[in-house]
C-alpha cells in the first residue's frame, strides 16, 4: 500500500435526486476503499445536507431528455411532473434495493468524509449552520477546498 | 473450495456502494488473519470486491458463483 493515503476531492453544485448520489457513493466508496474523502458543497448542493431537504430531492423531468418515459418538455412543465417523475425514479431505486441520500449521508459521517458547506453560498440563499444534519463540517470557503484538493488524486465537479 | 470463515455478511439483494461499504464495515470487526465470508448478487460486487482488495491490502482467498450469486472469502490482513 502507499505510505500516503490516496485522496478524493468533490463539489457537490446540484440538488437533484440523480445528481446528489455520484458525490455521496464516491466518497463513500473512497473511505471504505482507504482513500480520505472531502465534499464540498455549494449552491444547490447544499440540500444534500439539509434537514428540511435531504430527504425530499427531486428528478426534474424539464431538459431531461434522458427520461426512461420520454417526455416533451411542455409535458414536464405541467403541475405535478416533477413529483411523478420523482416517484417513478425513487420507485425503480427501491426496487434495486439502492441506498437513499439520507443512508449515504449517515454512512459518510461515520465513515469520516468531510462534508464541507460552502459560506459564501450559505450566506447567499440564507442558509445557517443549525438547517445541516449533524455531523457536516464547519463551513469554509474556496481556499479551505483547494488546499485539500491540490494534494488529491482525483477531484470531480458534480 | 471449503474454506472456513468467522464472520458471515449477507449483502444479497444490495447494490452499490452497499456490498462494499458493509465489507469494510465487517472486516474492520475482525483480526488480522480471520476471514470474512461475503455473499452477493450485484454482478458488479465481482470486480468491485477485487479492486477494493487490491486498494487496501486484504485479499480475496476464495470465490465462490453459483445461480446469480457470489461468495468472497476476504482475509483480513
Amino acid at each position: 500500500m502507499a505510505d500516503k493515503k490516496k485522496r478524493i476531492a468533490i463539489i457537490a453544485s446540484k440538488g437533484t435526486l440523480d445528481m446528489a448520489y455520484p458525490p455521496l457513493i464516491l466518497a463513500t466508496t473512497a473511505v471504505a476503499m482507504d482513500m480520505e474523502a472531502a465534499i464540498f458543497f455549494t449552491f444547490y448542493g447544499l440540500n444534500i445536507i439539509k434537514k428540511s431537504t435531504m430527504s425530499s430531492l427531486k428528478v426534474p423531468p424539464i431538459a431531461n431528455p434522458a427520461m426512461p418515459v420520454p417526455m416533451p418538455n411542455i409535458i414536464g412543465a405541467l403541475p405535478g411532473m416533477t413529483a411523478m417523475a420523482t416517484m417513478m425514479m425513487k420507485s425503480w431505486m427501491g426496487k434495486a434495493k439502492v441506498a437513499t441520500i439520507p443512508q449515504l449521508i449517515e454512512s459518510a459521517i461515520e465513515s469520516g468524509v468531510k462534508l464541507w458547506p460552502c459560506q459564501m453560498t450559505m450566506d447567499v440563499m440564507g442558509i445557517k449552520f443549525e438547517d445541516f444534519i449533524d455531523g457536516v463540517a464547519k463551513p469554509v470557503g474556496a481556499a479551505t477546498f483547494l488546499d485539500f484538493a491540490a494534494e488529491a488524486d482525483i477531484t470531480l465537479f458534480v | 473450495m471449503d474454506i472456513k470463515s468467522d464472520m458471515v455478511l449477507d449483502c444479497k439483494g444490495l447494490s452499490c456502494p452497499l456490498p462494499v461499504l458493509k465489507t469494510k464495515k465487517a472486516i474492520g470487526e475482525l483480526k488480522a488473519g480471520q476471514v470474512l465470508e461475503m455473499i452477493a448478487t450485484d454482478p458488479g460486487s465481482k470486480n468491485d470486491m477485487e479492486a477494493w482488495a487490491n486498494r487496501t491490502g486484504n485479499p480475496i482467498v476464495g470465490t465462490k458463483e453459483e445461480g446469480g450469486t457470489y461468495t468472497f472469502f476476504i482475509k483480513k490482513s
